[in-house]
C-alpha cells in the first residue's frame, strides 16, 4: 500500500506566512493608532477607551484588551516556533551564511539576516511587551503611556523595538508576497520591484510615525506631574475607573 | 575606432589543485591588455596562452547553450562566456561555484551533482507504460502550454541559481531552483501522468519547495532568466493543495 503523504512540512510552511501575516498587519494597525498621541491626548485616549470596548458596551472593560493581547502573544509564539527552523543550526552554518552574504552582495539574501536578527531580538523584548500588556491592560493611556516611556525605563526597550519589529514586519511582508505569487499579474518582475520600494516606503514611513510617537510619550512623560493625576481625565467622556 | 588607450585588467582567480597534496587554495592575479567586444572566456584563454597553461577552466559552445562555464565574477555566479569585461571594473575576481566537486581552479564537476538532483527527482516523463501504445499519435498540446513548457525547458543546469542560494550554503539537502523548475515543468506537462501526492513526496518537505526561504539569489542570477521566483510560488500552491486533500 502506499504510504499517506507527510502533511506536516506544508501546514508549517502555511501557518509560519499566515501568522506572519497577522502579526505584520496587526503591527500596521498599532503603530497607527499608537500614534494617536500625534494629534493629541483626547485622541489617544479615545482610542484606549475604543479598545477596552467603550463604544460598543457603553463602559470600558480593560480585560478585552488583555485578550486581544493574549490571542496576539498566541500568535507570536507559534510564529516564532515555527520560523526558527530557518535559523542557522549551528556556528558553521551561520558562518557559512554570513560568508556568503558578504560575497555574494545581494539585497534580499543581506535582508534574510536583518529578518534572524530582528525575529531573534523580539523572542524576548516583543515578550516583555506583550506581558506587560496582558497583565496590566489598563496602565495604557495619554498619562499612564507616558509614565511607562518615562519612568518605568521602557523607553530603551521601545526603541528596540520598534526598529526590530518595522523592519522584520515590512521585510516579511514584502518576501511572504514574492513567495506565495500574491499580486503576481503578467510581469512578476514588475511587481516585484512595486513590492521592494513599497517594502522601503513602509519601512520609512513607520519608523517616523513610531519614533515621533514615542517622542510624544517621552516629552510627555518628562513634563507632566504624575503626583496630582497619573491619568487622564477627558473633557468628553467622563468614566469613574479613568 | 576607439583610440583611447585600452585598459589593463587585473584578473584574480581562486587557484587550488585539489589533487596535490602540497597544494593550498590561493589568489593569482594576472594583467592582461583588454580588447574590444572581450568577453571572460577570451581574457581566460588570453591567461593560458600567454601567462599560465596550467590555468583551470571549463568551456564548450562560448554562446551561453551549454551552461559550462559558470564561475563567481567579482562574488556573483554568472556564466564567463556572456560577460563582457568591458560591464566590469579593472580589477576582477574569479572563483569557482561552491558547493559542486572541484576539479581544480575555476573548473567544477556540475554533472556530478545534477544528475543525483535529476534521479532523486526523477526528472522525466513518468506514464503508464503498460497502457502506452506506440502506434497513437502524440496528443495535442495547446502552443501556449508547449511555450511555457519549453520556457523551463531552457534551464543548462549551469549551477548558478545554486551557487546564489542562501538556503542550499547552510541545508546542502535542498534541491535548489534547478530542482525544483524541474518539478515545475513537469508539473506543467500533460503527458506525465504523477499525480499531486506524487509530487508532493518528491518536493513536499523542507528539502524541497518548503525550504525555499524566498531570498530569490537563483531569480536574480539565472542567466537564462527563467521565471524561477514564479515557479516557486506555483509549486508552493500546488503543494499546499495537495496537502488539503
Amino acid at each position: 500500500m502506499r504510504q499517506k503523504i507527510d502533511k506536516i512540512p506544508a501546514r508549517l510552511d502555511l501557518t509560519q506566512s499566515v501568522t506572519g501575516l497577522i502579526l505584520g498587519l496587526f503591527i500596521m494597525g498599532h503603530l497607527i493608532f499608537e500614534a494617536s498621541i500625534l494629534v493629541s491626548n483626547e485622541m489617544m485616549y479615545k482610542v484606549t477607551v475604543m479598545f477596552e470596548g467603550y463604544y460598543f458596551l457603553g463602559q470600558t472593560h480593560p480585560a478585552i484588551v488583555s485578550l486581544l493581547a493574549g490571542f496576539i502573544s498566541i500568535v507570536f509564539i507559534a510564529h516564532a516556533g515555527i520560523a526558527m527552523r530557518k535559523f542557522p543550526a549551528n556556528y558553521k552554518q551561520f558562518k557559512t551564511m554570513q560568508k556568503h552574504i558578504s560575497i555574494f552582495n545581494h539585497d534580499d539574501t543581506s535582508l534574510w539576516m536583518v529578518q534572524a536578527f530582528t525575529g531573534f531580538i523580539m523572542f524576548f523584548i516583543g515578550s516583555v511587551h506583550l506581558y506587560m500588556m496582558i497583565a496590566q491592560p489598563e496602565h495604557i493611556g495619554p498619562f499612564a503611556s507616558s509614565n511607562r516611556v518615562v519612568h518605568e525605563f521602557m523607553g530603551p526597550l521601545y526603541v528596540l523595538l520598534l526598529l526590530s519589529v518595522v523592519s522584520h514586519a515590512f521585510i516579511g511582508l514584502y518576501r511572504l508576497a514574492l513567495k506565495w505569487g500574491f499580486m503576481e499579474g503578467k510581469d512578476y518582475r514588475a511587481s516585484r520591484k512595486r513590492f521592494k520600494i513599497l517594502m522601503k516606503a513602509f519601512i520609512a514611513i513607520y519608523l517616523i510615525l513610531g519614533s515621533l510617537s514615542l517622542a510624544k510619550y517621552t516629552y510627555i512623560g518628562m513634563t507632566h506631574d504624575f503626583s496630582t493625576c497619573a491619568k487622564y481625565k477627558s473633557k468628553t467622556i467622563n468614566l469613574e475607573q479613568h | 575606432m576607439n583610440d583611447k588607450k585600452p585598459r589593463i585588467l587585473k584578473i584574480s582567480i581562486l587557484r587550488f589543485d585539489p589533487h596535490d597534496p602540497d597544494d593550498f587554495p590561493h589568489m593569482e592575479t594576472f594583467e592582461i591588455e583588454e580588447s574590444d567586444g572581450m568577453t571572460l572566456f577570451i581574457a581566460l584563454n588570453e591567461i593560458r596562452e600567454h601567462h599560465d597553461n596550467s590555468l583551470k577552466f571549463d568551456f564548450v559552445c562560448r554562446a551561453g547553450i551549454c551552461g559550462s562555464c559558470s564561475m563567481l565574477v567579482n562574488g556573483k555566479p554568472t556564466l564567463a562566456c556572456r560577460t563582457l569585461t568591458a560591464k566590469l571594473g579593472e580589477n576582477i575576481s574569479l572563483a569557482p561555484l561552491p558547493l559542486f566537486e572541484l576539479i581544480g581552479d575555476l573548473s567544477i564537476y556540475t554533472g556530478k551533482w545534477m544528475r543525483y538532483l535529476n534521479e532523486h527527482l526523477e526528472t522525466w516523463i513518468h506514464d503508464k507504460e503498460e497502457e502506452l501504445k506506440f502506434d497513437n499519435l502524440e496528443e495535442k498540446m495547446e502552443p501556449e502550454l508547449a511555450d511555457e513548457i519549453y520556457e523551463l525547458d531552457r534551464c543548462v543546469e549551469c549551477g548558478c541559481c545554486v551557487a546564489g542560494c542562501g538556503t542550499i550554503q547552510m541545508k546542502p539537502s535542498f534541491v535548489g531552483a534547478v530542482g525544483l523548475n524541474k518539478i515545475a515543468r513537469y508539473h506543467l506537462d500533460p503527458r506525465d501522468k504523477r499525480t499531486d501526492e506524487e509530487y508532493y513526496e518528491l518536493i513536499g518537505n523542507e528539502d524541497g519547495v518548503f525550504g525555499c526561504m524566498t531570498l530569490l539569489g537563483c531569480e536574480d542570477v539565472c542567466p537564462k532568466d527563467l521565471p524561477l521566483q514564479s515557479k516557486i510560488a506555483y509549486l508552493r500552491r500546488m503543494m499546499i493543495k495537495a496537502s488539503m486533500n
